[in-house]
């Protein structure tokens, strides 16, 4: 019966599992902020606001697509 | 060779019956917070995981080459009729639960089938019980808090960056966001769960020489294992559904995007660090913490200590089902018709029981805990007693 239980690599996956989950849903949550800001920007006529807001949304966003396609990588592996 | 050659066909008809009962008790694990939330429609929720758990088959056949990951001794060969115990435990463990609504692990079913059926047939040094250990108990209690802890902290975090923005244009962006999460757990869970049943047939085929030694699974053993756990998933598994999004915490649009993406990267992350861990815990453990992060912060315990309760009982349950079921059919041609019986019967009789209280697409988002011992209409004082 051989026990040796590898905690370092048992603590490592719960490390990057919590921090990839925390930032993941902290950078889709700032993009639907972004994308909030623009809307209030542009009904308020403020077209330049708006463009910073939706390029700051669409980067958020692409980060989690990128993050899904790593994803993606993973299963197909 | 004659008996031989039976018991291959019987074991490949089980081993798509169990990949079946895998669909549908963890359509709730990809699907549950998204239907809780109005992200999808019940429908078209289960629809998109049935196609991506079947694409899911398609993608990889690495972990088909092994069905146990080095939890029973595969190396004397696993007989078939070991193999056909031991989905029949898995199937009556996967159809007890289903009917009393509580999410239990179809990986951990199958392993307890595999471990009471090799220590009837084979004996005690037949199950490397520190790798059970190792791989498969610590990761179940770990795993859970884990995809717990984070839900927690990405829900606190999501609701306090978003917190000026109006729930209306909140909800709306979390809930497209949900699609995706939802989408890439089933499309993780079709890859793995139908290649334990590749797997499986696989190895009844070689084992009757039927494919040579070391065989990748042959492309009609991939498209069976694919459709029969993707029609499992379209069947919806409703009860679980229904206890997985409403019976542990009112969860709202952010909350099922945080508990999603800690499931999916729990999942993946430990599936790339060989842990095989059960999908249904991660997700569970997902929806708890993000219940608690939420702005109520509450989870409904009573479910959850079901739940836990359930867990434990998977492995030993399944065990103890598969072990009577290997000692009766290892005694022949018999023998394995009469497991067979027992099975089938067992099955039609607790799908009977299910009649009794429906859960369907219709209704799944009702707060009714789902229980048999309840009657047609609710009533709320004899529906939480546990039968």
């Amino acid at each position: 019966m051989n026990m040796s239980i590898k905690w370092n690599a048992l603590a490592q996956t719960a490390g990057i599992s919590f921090v990839v989950t925390v930032a993941i849903v902290t950078v889709f949550a700032l993009g639907i902020m972004a994308l909030s800001r623009r809307e209030t920007a542009v009904a308020a006529g403020s077209s330049g606001k708006g463009t910073v807001a939706l390029a700051g949304a669409s980067l958020c966003f692409a980060a989690c697509a990128a993050a899904v396609l790593y994803g993606l990588s993973l299963i197909a592996a | 060779m004659e008996h031989i050659s039976f018991l291959v066909a019987v074991v490949i008809i089980t081993a798509l019956a169990f990949d079946f009962t895998n669909g549908f008790h963890d359509t709730a694990n990809a699907m549950a917070t998204s239907i809780a939330t109005g992200a999808l429609k019940p429908k078209v929720a289960v629809a998109i995981s049935a196609v991506l758990n079947f694409a899911g088959a398609f993608l990889s056949v690495k972990v088909a080459t092994t069905i146990s990951g080095g939890i029973v001794n595969e190396k004397t060969g696993l007989q078939p009729s070991i193999i056909f115990a031991a989905l029949a435990g898995a199937i009556l463990w996967n159809l007890v639960t289903w009917l009393r609504g509580l999410p239990s692990s179809s990986s951990h079913a199958l392993y307890g089938g595999l471990i009471g059926a090799t220590v009837v047939g084979v004996g005690l040094h037949g199950v490397n019980f520190g790798v059970v250990v190792s791989k498969i108990l610590i990761p179940a209690v770990a795993s859970p808090i884990v995809a717990g802890l984070a839900a927690w902290g990405a829900t606190k975090l999501a609701y306090r960056i978003t917190r000026k923005n109006s729930t209306e244009a909140t909800n709306k962006g979390f809930r497209k966001g949900q699609i995706f999460s939802a989408s890439l757990i089933s499309l993780a869970h079709g890859t793995n769960d139908a290649q334990k049943t590749m797997g499986i047939i696989t190895l009844a085929l070689v084992s009757v020489g039927a494919l040579p030694k070391h065989a990748l699974p042959p492309t009609w053993v991939i498209v069976a294992a694919g459709g029969a756990i993707a029609a499992g998933t379209y069947m919806g598994g409703w009860r679980i559904i229904r206890s997985m999004g409403k019976g542990l915490t009112d969860i709202q649009a952010p909350q099922g995007f945080a508990s999603e993406s800690a499931a999916a990267t729990v999942i993946l992350t430990s599936s790339h660090m060989g842990y095989g861990l059960s999908t249904t815990q991660v997700v569970s453990g997902g929806i708890m913490g993000a219940g608690l992060g939420g702005p109520k912060a509450e989870v409904h315990w009573s479910m959850a200590r079901r739940m836990v309760y359930t867990w434990g009982l998977t492995l030993p349950a399944a065990a103890l089902v598969a072990g009577a079921a290997a000692f009766v059919a290892d005694k022949g041609t018999w023998g394995v018709l009469v497991v067979g019986a027992v099975l089938v019967a067992g099955s039609a009789g607790m799908w009977v029981l299910s009649r009794r209280q429906p859960v369907t697409a219709g209704n799944v988002n009702e707060v009714t805990p789902v229980d048999v011992a309840a009657p047609v209409t609710p009533t709320p004082a004899s529906t939480t007693v546990a039968a």
